[in-house]
């Protein structure tokens, strides 16, 4: 195994220089040193997190109820994508250090195989947190929304269920491309996406939007299927003192309506990376700017890993580690890949699970 | 040229076809279990809810579980087990005692903060 001692040397000599008293090699040893500072870092930011949740209790978001998507099947799913996404890293880690194994056994054939399994890993998850990303800043389809009226006026709830398909648009006032009795049949996500566009830019009204090209339409669409409004924090931020739910028809009459009102900024899609300061969909401002600074320092870090492991990768191939008759540089590169895999084992409990 | 600057501790790290034989079977042993303690966590988040009055139950296992594989990670698969005892050591003891001490200052600091919200507004 790694390092393990061989030659045994009594604590005068190993402490009276000329010799590692660790029983490791410099390189080793200085990646440990990264390492441990590296994990301050993190331990620093997700300490931070901490702090601001601690602070804002309630009105937190939880994790199962915001990463609750899948690429393809929608949503319902919560932490499925997750708990896939930390499989890859897991499963990556091991094929590093099968890779050193090998390494261990000269046996160069093995190295390259395992480091290429572990490289694909890699690009595997650095692709599956640009999904995630991109899930995070586009939002949900219902969005958050801002109650208009009732007894919970001015609070802001977030929105779960399945949101009716769009089937068609009918013009009821012309514009420049449309005229009215117009029936616009287009692709449902493309008729959303106008619809959102609309909502975004204060131009829905009584159950009317106003196109891009100035036309008026009405809609068609199916109905929403368990629709639910979850309300943590009242009209100024506070966390409320029990975490309440509106269903059914009741929830539907508040969605809808403070879409149809015409004001700008009652529904929040996503989370603006461009501008953390914007309120998002999920909850306090401080939950995006943490979930970009996290994730991405971390995403950063795997990045930089399968850099690494790219280059000791062509060393491997090209046998300079066989020559020195040694595989110490893929269990150094190693090190840092795991570290990552660690680093996310935490991210992945307290961003996600609790 | 002979240097004098290296070389004392042992690079000869290699191993035998049936030492490795051993250290893949406990590699694969870690995999099956940082698989099944990550099926758990999830298993149980989507189970129990977090309004439930026994979340703080899976709270805190969450957190025993995460420590577990951080365990295993850093002993088996980074191989700081294998090490000396006092590399071992040097690593771990002053990291825990720094973040240990910062949990516990901020947490505090941050569920105080909470108070002060909740009784003046912010």
């Amino acid at each position: 195994m790694a390092g393990h001692a061989t030659t045994h040397v009594d604590s005068a000599t190993a402490w009276g220089g000329k010799v590692s008293p660790f029983n490791v090699s410099y390189g080793k040893m200085m990646m440990w040193f990264f390492l441990v500072s590296d994990a301050l870092t993190f331990g620093g930011l997700l300490v931070a997190y901490g702090f601001v949740r601690h602070a804002t209790e309630g009105a937190w978001p939880i994790g199962e109820e915001t990463f609750e998507a899948l690429p393809f099947l929608g949503h319902g799913y919560p932490l499925a994508y997750v708990a896939l996404m930390t499989f890859i890293l897991i499963v990556s880690s091991v094929t590093m250090v099968l890779a050193v194994e090998a390494g261990h056994r000269m046996d160069k054939k093995g190295v390259v195989k395992w480091m290429l399994a572990t490289i694909i890993g890699g690009f595997f998850f650095v692709g599956s947190q640009a999904w995630e990303w991109s899930h995070f800043m586009h939002g949900t389809d219902f969005g958050s929304v801002e109650i208009a009226s009732g007894q919970y006026k001015g609070y802001r709830a977030i929105v779960k269920g399945h949101f009716g398909e769009f089937e068609s648009f009918t013009v009821v006032e012309g514009g420049k491309h449309h005229k009215k009795g117009d029936v616009i049949k287009e692709d449902a996500a493309e008729l959303y996406h106008h619809f959102r566009h609309a909502v975004l830019a204060g131009h829905v009204k009584d159950n009317q939007m106003r196109l891009h090209d100035g036309s008026i339409v009405t809609w068609k669409r199916a109905a929403d299927h368990e629709m639910k409004l979850i309300l943590k924090t009242d009209g100024n931020g506070i966390a409320i003192s029990k975490r309440t739910e509106v269903t059914g028809k009741e929830a539907e009459k508040l969605y809808w309506e403070a879409v149809n009102s015409g004001d700008k900024g009652r529904i929040i899609y996503g989370a603006n990376l461009l501008n953390l300061s914007e309120p998002n969909e999920y909850g306090p401002t401080q939950y995006a700017q943490l979930f970009f600074f996290i994730t991405g320092f971390h995403g950063f870090h795997v990045f930089s890993g399968v850099i690494i492991n790219i280059l000791i990768f062509l060393g491997v191939v090209r046998g300079t580690y066989h020559k020195r008759g040694h595989y110490e540089m893929v269990e150094k590169t190693g090190l840092y890949w795991h570290f990552v895999d660690l680093v996310w084992v935490f991210v992945f409990t307290f961003f996600y699970l609790v | 040229m002979e240097r004098d600057d290296i070389y004392e501790y042992s690079l000869d790290t290699h191993h035998s076809e049936e030492e490795g034989k051993k250290v893949r079977r406990k590699i694969w042993v870690v995999t099956a279990i940082l698989t099944i303690v990550t099926i758990i966590e999830v298993a149980l988040g989507a189970m129990v809810k977090q309004s439930s009055p026994s979340w703080w139950i899976v709270k805190l296992l969450f957190i025993g579980l995460t420590v577990l594989k951080a365990g295993y990670i850093v002993l088996t698969f980074m191989h700081l087990g294998d090490e000396r005892k006092v590399l071992k050591y040097i690593i771990l003891v002053p990291y825990f005692i720094f973040i240990v001490y910062l949990l516990f200052i901020c947490l505090t600091e941050g569920l105080a903060v909470n108070g002060t919200w909740e009784t003046y507004g912010g």
